[in-house]
């Protein structure tokens, strides 16, 4: 009790500049000023590395890949048979993607991707990986109980479809190719992708119907 | 090891909660964050498989009620000082104490797109065959190694099924632990759901995992 009174007391009496801030706040800040101040990391770099997945890489990316694959049997072919060229041929590629593998759903099975040891997530075609992704509950469930976790998703697949998860253990990285959705018949490619949310490429969604985008 | 990370079949945690429209970062924290993980990873002074290992090296209560971005800095935090590049009384005290060691290299801002779009491959050139082949059936093996492993607990002593042959990649388990990059063959392993939760299990359901050959048995 001593001691907190001491901080309280500490508190009101040294109004230094971080005193608005929350403890991990204050810890990252002072993380930072000490591996830039002994020449560690450049925090330009560190601006750069935030932008370019604040702004640059994300699941539109993603989209487009499923979208020439919808389009395109020939590439899709070549997206099942070597995941990471085919997705370079659009210019995607690096970090957390340097090992691709496209796995496709069909009417009779749904591909679903987890990481139940950490956040492994296929960057350049989706960007980073959303809160759910990497939380416990996420990872726990997905390989018990991956009809419930879609229902939280709000996807209710027929009981005869088979449920397929891959759990990224390695440094290889899933996309699901999610199901065409019907009534897309004469698509361009632009359009197609504008069905294709990032959680459709996960696993945890389905590629929207037309009707549920504006034209 | 049996950390805090490996979470694969836990029950309790409640329902999992997507929201609509979430931004790549929730704080500016958390954007500094995961700045200064990437670019003090690009010193070298660890690896890939390290920085994972320090991050389920949190006690596991620890782990499990920090944010994603807590751990990703509380795992720099570690590194820094057993490689060390930051004594613990310069965390306590948030300032430099003391004169910086020598690290490898330090990312520019106008070498970033470069280092990401180089990523950090690890597959390896085979020095010998695959010891399996798709379709081949095989045995998980049981183990508890107090570092860092790859197969988590709920596919260990399993019988699965060959599915994907993926081609040599560098041994988490060995990397980790500055012990080199050991490369072996590495699988995708598939598995019923009712093999690896009983009767009660989907039995639609069938889960993979990726596992290094020498996790493996012939069943």
């Amino acid at each position: 009790m001593g001691a907190h009174h001491h901080d309280d007391h500490d508190h009101h009496h040294h109004d230094h500049e971080g005193s608005d801030l929350s403890p991990v706040e204050l810890r990252v800040r002072a993380l930072e000023s000490i591996l830039v101040e002994k020449g560690y990391v450049d925090p330009a770099a560190i601006d750069v590395l935030i932008e370019t997945y604040e702004t640059r890489v994300g699941p539109r990316n993603g989209a487009r890949v499923v979208a020439r694959a919808w389009s395109d049997p020939a590439f899709r072919d070549r997206l099942l048979r070597d995941a990471t060229a085919a997705i370079a041929e659009l210019g995607f590629t690096g970090r957390q993607g340097e090992h691709m593998v496209a796995v496709e759903n069909t009417a009779d099975e749904h591909n679903m991707v987890v990481c139940t040891l950490c956040s492994c997530y296929p960057w350049p075609v989706l960007g980073l990986p959303p809160v759910w992704y990497k939380s416990a509950p996420y990872r726990s469930r997905a390989v018990i109980d991956p009809r419930g976790v879609l229902a939280e998703f709000g996807v209710d697949l027929p009981a005869a479809t088979r449920i397929r998860v891959w759990d990224s253990t390695a440094e290889m990285r899933y996309l699901v190719i999610p199901l065409r959705p019907a009534g897309t018949e004469g698509f361009d490619e632009e359009r197609l992708a504008g069905l294709v949310t990032r959680d459709s490429m996960i696993g945890t969604g389905l590629a929207l119907a037309p009707e549920a985008v504006a034209s | 090891m049996n950390g805090g990370q490996d979470l694969g079949g836990m029950q309790g945690f409640g329902p999992v909660r997507p929201e609509a429209d979430e931004p790549p970062f929730h704080a500016p924290w958390e954007r500094r964050a995961f700045g200064l993980t990437l670019a003090m990873g690009a010193t070298g002074a660890w690896n890939l498989d390290t920085s994972r290992h320090a991050r389920e090296s949190i006690p596991p209560g620890e782990y499990l009620t920090s944010t994603y971005y807590e751990i990703w800095t509380k795992g720099v935090e570690r590194l820094v000082v057993q490689t060390g590049l930051v004594a613990p009384e310069e965390l306590r005290a948030g300032a430099a104490l003391t004169p910086p060691a020598p690290v490898k290299r330090v990312l520019k801002a106008a070498d970033v797109p470069a280092a990401l779009a180089r990523g950090g491959p690890c597959a390896r050139a085979p020095a010998h065959p695959a010891r399996f082949s798709a379709g081949d059936r095989v045995l998980t093996r049981i183990m508890n190694p107090r570092g860092h492993t790859r197969l988590p607990r709920y596919a260990r002593g399993k019988t699965g099924t060959i599915e994907l042959v993926h081609g040599v990649f560098v041994f988490p388990d060995a990397n980790a632990h500055g012990a080199g990059e050991d490369p072996q063959w590495l699988y995708t392993v598939r598995f019923s759901g009712r093999d690896l939760w009983g009767e009660e299990a989907d039995p639609t359901l069938v889960v993979s995992v990726d596992a290094w050959e020498s996790y493996l048995e012939p069943a």
